[in-house]
């Protein structure tokens, strides 16, 4: 286990790939609820929380399920199931239990089942993680990281975008562009911003 | 007979699903570098909505209501897993350029919409025209976003010159071109619409739907 790895995992999926600002994953959602601040910081924690969990499940199904029985190619078929089916798990669970929590980002929790952010995630880990060179302890554990800090660079382009586009409700547009396309030309210029973090090479 | 055609065409203009409904903007963004990998990405699309959409409405009497997403999911699965491992087989360059995006097809939208919308409501012959309408619209609207993209980010069209001695935009091939091309089109459709006054100008994007 080396530190300086997980450093390298959580700049590259926060700044370099950001999921939404270069990946181009979970944009419905990222233009969508990224309006005001408030519901953008709780839609950000849902899936940093979604993702972070399905890396580890979905790990888990792969290493223990899929590779010994050597049915890899359902792959697609069986991560979908098992995160659909627990994220709705989670939302009954954070419903019945902890009504703050599901104030706080139960409410998004349904509306994330088929986020591409949160299976493409699960995808990549399997692609990455599992090729020559990683034990079974560090492919476990940069899977997790590889989830949290891909819901963090979400949250990050969420809390971003909320506010430039707070301060643009009262400005004005081209009606034309008003909402979303100029959601569209903002993004592209933090995207833009964000490609500056290409130089960092490891 | 009409009806059918109906079927067809509204999906190419009127619900063209990226530049009426907004729907399925991950794959729409992140394959558009090049004209060549929308076609893939348009092909493999409509393959999955033809099928996923003539089994879904035979069976639709069969399905209870209250477990329909999930039965709509391992159906659009499956699909989706014959159309990569068809892929990786016979088009293994397409595949590689298309990458994650080909199994990510299970989550976009516009395949879970139209089971939704369409397909368990209606008979098969419709489902089936409905589904080559809609595949038919999302990638002429891919094309139109990948030439932009392609012609001003590399002087390019499907891999041969077009413009001679062109300085390339590279920024346009990169993520933050198709950010800026889509906004720009939206933002001429929308012009459109207010224009004619059709009170049809995209104000949100359409996933809220896909729960």
């Amino acid at each position: 286990m080396d530190v300086s790895k997980f450093m390298v995992v959580m700049i590259s999926m926060v700044f370099i790939n950001n999921f939404i600002l270069s990946k181009f994953l979970g944009l419905c959602a990222f233009i969508g609820v990224s309006k005001e601040t408030k519901p953008a910081i709780s839609m950000g924690l849902a899936v940093t929380f979604v993702t972070t969990l399905s890396s580890m499940i979905t790990w888990l199904i792969y290493k223990f399920l899929l590779i010994p029985f050597n049915i890899t190619y359902l792959r697609t078929i069986s991560f979908i199931l098992v995160i659909a089916s627990f994220v709705q798990f989670v939302e009954m669970v954070v419903r019945k239990t902890s009504p703050g929590l599901y104030r706080l980002f139960g409410i998004y929790l349904p509306l994330i089942t088929v986020n591409c952010a949160v299976l493409g995630v699960a995808v990549l880990n399997s692609e990455t993680f599992f090729q020559e060179g990683y034990t079974v302890q560090e492919s476990f554990w940069f899977s997790a990281a590889q989830g949290f800090f891909a819901g963090i660079g979400f949250l990050l382009a969420m809390i971003l975008m909320s506010g430039i586009r707070e301060r643009l409700e009262l400005t004005d547009v081209p009606k034309p562009f008003k909402d979303v396309p100029l959601a569209f030309i903002i993004a592209s210029l933090m995207s833009l911003a964000f490609m500056g973090f290409n130089g960092f090479r490891f | 007979m009409k009806k059918l055609i109906k079927e067809f065409t509204k999906g190419i203009i009127i619900e063209n699903p990226t530049f009426g409904l907004v729907l399925g903007l991950c794959p729409t963004l992140a394959v558009s570098t090049s004209v060549s990998n929308a076609l893939g990405m348009g092909a493999a699309a409509t393959f999955v909505l033809l099928g996923s959409n003539i089994i879904i409405s035979a069976i639709r009497k069969m399905i209870p209501k209250e477990i329909r997403i999930p039965c709509y999911i391992v159906i659009i699965a499956t699909f989706v897993t014959i159309n990569e491992l068809v892929m990786k087989a016979y088009l293994p360059a397409l595949n590689a350029s298309l990458g994650i995006f080909v199994p990510l097809i299970v989550v976009n939208c516009i395949v879970l919409g139209r089971a939704e919308a369409f397909a368990c409501k209606n008979p098969v012959l419709h489902s089936i025209f409905d589904a080559l309408g809609m595949g038919t619209g999302f990638t002429i609207a891919l094309v139109i976003i990948s030439a932009i993209r392609e012609l001003l980010g590399t002087g390019r069209l499907l891999g041969s010159v077009i413009i001679k001695d062109f300085a390339p935009v590279t920024m346009m091939i990169l993520a933050p071109g198709a950010l800026l091309t889509l906004g720009l089109l939206i933002g001429l459709v929308n012009y459109y619409h207010i224009k004619r006054k059709t009170n049809k100008e995209i104000t949100k994007v359409g996933c809220d739907g896909c729960k």
